[in-house]
């Protein structure tokens, strides 16, 4: 059975940019405070950046948990500080009964850790990697063999056993990186970003084996700035941006949260201003742009239902529906809703 | 404390070196074995050195040869493995507490250095053709051994958790040059009195003690420091290190 998580008022400042996002695209904070608790040594001014602000959570055990956000949110050092490589600022974490930052060793014991950026053994070969993983955790010779060879059947990479880990291409690092995390079938998994830079066919095939641990009864956090990934992925997810949480909750409840979540698409033969006046007074429309002159935007709380009236207002109007396209509330509606802007931005 | 972590992280170490046999052995001779046969062999039997110059130079190259292996092999996987990709976390998530990984790279580098000194004796003693070596201090010999191993391996832990890898070179001219230079390698601590201010200068670099040190044992008849105090100052310098390299090891291990 999994391990649950908890966290308490995590917060972090950075004295110098975060490591995460050293050179990444994307870093959204300005510095929030000059450091002149120095006193006299006022000179030598540090930037000091703010990456959680306060954040308490709990992940039960055995649930595939999300979190979402934007480059720079505070994804990584979350992770970061429930792996024991980053520490906090002030705030307490727990994987299960440890306190992650008073009872490393125990902690690393459980987890098991994918980086954002593959820190694999360059001095390794692919299978040397597994096999050191399995030793470290105290597997004995013939059970780190025989997992190392399950783990590389896998993840599709038997034909590169023999290879330097350095040599191998970005997408199969990845796929070395989730390998060696599971290796020592850890009771909780961190992903970090687990499918950046992963052709999808390849994501499929991650999704696929996240969700087959999952069914083992294993708890796994994983951030993505995917939508599609939180989605299809994750039985519950957080939502975080500058540090703080802004929503939490299933993929579903925390679509659903949003007014006018549906966007309905509608072409017409022509669209004269009087059946625009006539569906904004439709029930359940909020807007309705132009988006095209002959289509429209409508912006609404249910979908299937209003196309309907909306066929029947361009009838006596003088008009013809001849193509409708239903987009459902999705992440990035919801994104939009919290924060007024994209997740892609 | 987790062993089987701790021995598991020790083989890897092994594992690697002995990959890595034939160039590490390379570099660790190559140096000593070109230093010891134009000074020891080609100058000394031209008549520009006095034949007695071999046996000076005997325990400063082994002390030199050491103190660089041990240096190079903590201190360079270290630089690149804190870089960018942090290619320690491999490591650093393994269930034992950070402060022991680095201890696990001191033993490595110091067994590095010992193997260093060892291959060097023979070597440059069959390059010189015969310098006058003292057998009868062995246990005070090996003790002098450990301590400029340990001296090589935490200093190469304090250097490696301290440099960047763009500042790689300015380490060699800054740092090692210097040492080599001023750590009494070539010459006995004795000879610089014509300098006084240089002589009490270079007190400060543990090499001199090193050298010094195994001069006293190897080759008795050329003047050195007397033994205990080369021995006390090498231990003060090398748990000095130690600490000084955890320390900083435990801080830049987390973010």
């Amino acid at each position: 059975m999994g391990l649950g998580i908890r966290i308490e008022n995590l917060r972090k400042v950075y004295d110098s940019p975060a490591p995460s996002t050293l050179g990444a695209a994307g870093f959204s904070f300005g510095p929030v405070r000059s450091g002149s608790r120095n006193g006299r040594r006022e000179k030598k001014k540090k930037t000091e950046i703010l990456a959680l602000d306060g954040i308490s959570l709990e992940i039960r055990p055995g649930e595939i948990f999300g979190l979402l956000g934007p480059n720079g949110a505070g994804k990584s050092t979350t992770i970061g500080i429930l792996t024991t490589r980053t520490e906090p600022t002030s705030g307490r974490a727990f994987v299960g009964e440890y306190d992650v930052w008073k009872q490393q060793v125990k902690a690393k014991r459980v987890i098991g850790v994918v980086p954002q950026r593959p820190n694999l053994d360059f001095a390794l070969t692919t299978r040397e990697v597994l096999v050191f993983h399995g030793a470290y955790f105290g597997q004995s010779a013939r059970e780190r063999n025989r997992r190392a060879d399950e783990q590389l059947e896998k993840f599709m990479l038997t034909d590169r056993r023999g290879q330097m880990s350095r040599e191998l291409s970005g997408g199969m690092m990845q796929r070395l990186s989730i390998a060696r995390a599971m290796m020592h079938d850890p009771e909780v998994l961190f992903l970090d970003e687990p499918s950046a830079g992963l052709d999808p066919q390849t994501r499929l095939m991650l999704w696929e084996i996240i969700r087959g641990y999952g069914s083992l009864g294993k708890t796994i956090v994983l951030t993505t700035h995917y939508m599609e990934e939180a989605d299809e992925l994750c039985q519950r997810l957080a939502i975080i941006d500058h540090g703080k949480i802004i929503a939490l909750g299933t993929p579903q409840e925390l679509k659903s949260s949003i007014p006018g979540g549906y966007v309905l698409r509608f072409r017409f033969d022509r669209a004269p201003e009087e059946l625009l006046r006539q569906i904004r007074e439709l029930p359940g429309v909020t807007e309705v742009h132009l988006a095209e002159p002959t289509a429209a935007d409508v912006y609404a709380d249910r979908g299937g239902p209003l196309i309907g009236p909306v066929v029947a207002a361009a009838q006596s109007a003088g008009s013809e529906v001849r193509d409708v396209h239903i987009q459902e509330p999705s992440l990035e509606n919801l994104f939009l809703h919290h924060t007024g802007r994209s997740l892609r931005e | 404390m987790n062993w089987k972590t701790f021995y598991a992280l020790l083989s890897r170490d092994g594992h690697i070196a002995r990959r890595n046999l034939v160039m590490v052995l390379v570099q660790i001779l190559l140096q000593p074995l070109l230093f010891t046969f134009v000074f020891g062999r080609v100058l000394t039997s031209g008549g520009f050195m006095r034949a007695q110059f071999k046996s000076v130079l005997l325990p400063g190259v082994i002390s030199i040869s050491m103190v660089i292996a041990g240096i190079q092999a903590v201190a360079m996987p270290l630089i690149s493995e804190f870089q960018f990709s942090r290619e320690i976390e491999d490591r650093l998530l393994a269930p034992i507490e950070n402060g022991w990984l680095a201890v696990e790279k001191i033993i490595a580098g110091m067994i590095q250095a010992l193997v260093a000194g060892l291959v060097v004796i023979p070597a440059a003693w069959l390059t010189m053709g015969g310098a006058n070596i003292s057998y009868d201090h062995p246990l005070r010999f090996a003790g002098f051994c450990l301590l400029v191993s340990l001296l090589a391996a935490s200093g190469g832990l304090a250097l490696g958790c301290s440099v960047g890898q763009t500042q790689i070179g300015l380490m060699f001219s800054l740092i090692m040059t210097p040492m080599l230079m001023f750590g009494c390698v070539y010459y006995p601590w004795s000879f610089l009195r014509p300098f006084p201010e240089l002589q009490y200068a270079v007190l400060l670099n543990p090499v001199v003690y090193a050298s010094e040190g195994l001069r006293g044992t190897l080759v008795p008849q050329i003047p050195h420091i007397a033994g205990p105090i080369a021995a006390a100052v090498l231990t003060a310098a090398d748990f000095g290190l130690l600490a000084i390299g955890i320390r900083k090891f435990k801080k830049k291990a987390v973010s």
